[in-house]
């Protein structure tokens, strides 16, 4: 379950700064200057990513300052463990 | 209705741009050339002024009323002044000022700082837009199809080139003069506002119907040393406080890049020069000055210098490795057509083998022998490369205007070798693309692209991929490496293109249209 907003990542160049929020439903905000060209693939692994945490639904805000595939899926697992984490409340 | 052709390359083409007139579509990087003998081009307008006169006009505003210039004229500028140029503001802003509308602008290039530009578009001073290049916000007003006028860009050769054969009738060239003397000689070595080479402004001044020359240092009668454009092609002279910001002017020479993906592409391409075997007695070269092209003569010169090699000419668009490199003995001589830094600057008027030659000696393939012609190899830049080799320097990633077509394509056809160098990704995105979004240099003239994880060689230049596997060069396919470094970047979707609004055309040196710029998808 996504408990709270959280973020991971960084707004340097090659990075991307993925923020997680609770949601009814799947929703994706993708900018940056590549996000004509890498909506579909970004779409792809973030659902793919969610679906390995069993989160259906959440609100993704990616901003992509150009980076690899490697580190998109990186942050979105950082952001995501961040906003399940069990803080014991 | 615009009519579109497809060119050699399969890139749609206008047949015609409204207010600009016809083109013919690119057929190769030869076919008009060869057919062009004999064909007769611009003609030079005579005229004379009076003897023991003066031509010294009170103002910028005066020395355009006594030009003559009405309303749908064509007004040149040059850009050696580079991002420091004060001259393209104030002559733009003077004539709006005054009234005009609907002017051909038509300079050498556009410096990046000039966005203005963009506000003399909308004003309605410019109704035509012929440059090199266009970018920042003059690029983004472009691109979106809101400027609303003809853009022709051409390369550096190629600008020659339509001057000469007619198609850039310039009524008024405004050259930025940093010293000059009473009768209009002009060199570009000295003053304040000293840039080098005015090599571009010696076509212009040639040609154009009427001159204006405007500078910041007026001297004494005669300029006696380094007259880069004489008396007799200058109508009148504007005196000013200034042509502009000296620092941004006279900028310090580039820095060697420390970054490893430049250095290891610099390195490679090196090796690959020398495997080809065209580093000997003799040789000729051109490079630009990004990172890994500028590395690239740190490797040559010391290559050079242990094995005793002496070539024949460096060329371009000079930096201060370049001239250091003539100082040093490396090659007999130096042909610029724009200096790019203060070293280079003290080079032109220091040194006797630094020779200023103008853009149609430089690149202008309709002439009797211009040098681009007789050059060795070339490092080239690139923004994207496609799977056939075809080169972009004109459209970013996100379908926008950002860079100038320069001499790039002028050098790829006329070097021997001709070598783009750039990194496999940039921004996240893949170098390599199926099909280019515009094709600048098309791919027959590129010999090899040189990346950090691998050389690209043309199929078209079996030798030189014989003599690169021989001596166990790093060669990959040009498909291949395109999967590898898309399996690190994920696969861009397809812009569309086809079919959408042309923003602007691009020319290839011999006046075919070689691509067209279409409007981005909003």
């Amino acid at each position: 379950m996504i408990a709270r907003t959280a973020s991971a990542g960084s707004l340097e160049s090659s990075d991307c700064l993925v923020t997680v929020t609770p949601s009814e439903s799947f929703e994706l905000d993708y900018a940056g200057a590549n996000k004509k060209l890498f909506l579909k693939r970004t779409e792809g692994v973030a659902r793919q990513v969610l679906a390995e945490y069993s989160v259906e639904n959440a609100r993704l805000h990616i901003q992509d300052q150009g980076a690899l595939e490697a580190t998109l899926r990186a942050r979105i697992e950082t952001a995501l463990e961040r906003a399940m984490e069990n803080l014991g409340s | 209705m615009t009519r579109f052709a497809k060119n050699s390359l399969g890139r749609m083409v206008p047949a015609e741009v409204p207010g600009v007139g016809p083109f013919d579509p690119y057929s190769g990087p030869f076919q008009r050339i060869n057919s062009v003998h004999g064909i007769v081009g611009a003609s030079v307008r005579l005229r004379t002024v009076d003897r023991h006169g003066s031509k010294i006009a009170a103002s910028l505003e005066q020395a355009i009323k006594n030009s003559g210039l009405e309303n749908g004229m064509t007004i040149s500028f040059h850009h050696h002044l580079r991002n420091g140029d004060a001259v393209m503001p104030m002559a733009l802003e003077t004539l709006k000022n005054m009234g005009y509308k609907n002017l051909t602008f038509a300079p050498s290039s556009i410096p990046d700082a000039h966005d203005c530009v963009a506000d003399y578009i909308k004003c309605g001073l410019i109704g035509r837009l012929y440059t090199s290049g266009v970018r920042g916000r003059l690029g983004g007003l472009i691109s979106s199809g809101e400027a609303g006028i003809p853009v022709v860009i051409r390369s550096h050769g190629g600008r020659a080139r339509a001057i000469e054969e007619g198609q850039i009738e310039i009524d008024v060239a405004f050259l930025a003069a940093p010293t000059c003397d009473k009768l209009g000689n002009i060199s570009g070595s000295s003053g304040p506002s000293a840039c080098g080479s005015l090599g571009y402004a010696i076509t212009d001044a040639t040609y154009a119907k009427h001159v204006i020359a405007i500078t910041d240092n007026l001297v004494d009668y005669p300029v006696a040393r380094n007259i880069s454009i004489p008396q007799y092609r200058v109508d009148q002279v504007v005196s000013v406080n200034s042509l502009g910001d000296p620092k941004k002017i006279a900028t310090g020479a580039a820095r060697i890049t420390r970054n490893p993906v430049d250095l290891k592409i610099a390195h490679d391409t090196f090796r690959l020069m020398k495997v080809s075997g065209i580093i000997a007695p003799g040789f000729s070269f051109q490079m630009g000055v990004g990172g890994a092209s500028l590395a690239v003569s740190v490797y040559l010169e010391e290559y050079m210098k242990k094995k005793g090699i002496v070539g024949s000419f460096g060329l371009g668009g000079i930096s201060g490795h370049m001239s250091r490199m003539l100082e040093e003995g490396l090659f007999r001589a130096l042909f610029d057509v724009q200096s790019f830094d203060a070293v280079v600057t003290e080079s032109v008027s220091g040194n006797q083998n630094h020779v200023e030659i103008d853009s149609s000696w430089y690149a202008n393939p309709f002439n009797a022998g211009c040098i681009v012609h007789n050059l060795d190899c070339v490092i080239l830049a690139a923004l994207d490369v496609d799977v056939n080799f075809n080169v972009n320097v004109l459209i970013g990633n996100d379908g926008v205007l950002r860079g100038a077509s320069g001499g790039h394509c002028d050098t790829a056809a006329g070097a021997a070798l001709s070598i783009v160098v750039l990194p496999s990704f940039r921004g996240g995105v893949c170098s390599i693309k199926d099909s280019v979004s515009n094709v600048t240099t098309p791919g027959e003239t590129v010999d090899a692209i040189v990346t950090e994880r691998g050389i690209l060689i043309n199929p078209l230049r079996q030798d030189l991929l014989a003599l690169a596997r021989g001596a166990g060069l790093p060669v990959v396919d040009i498909g291949d490496l395109k999967s590898r470094v898309e399996k690190l970047t994920g696969v861009p979707e397809q812009q569309e293109r086809a079919g959408g609004e042309v923003v602007a055309v691009v020319e290839y040196r011999d006046g075919t249209l070689i691509d067209a710029v279409y409007r981005p998808e909003r």
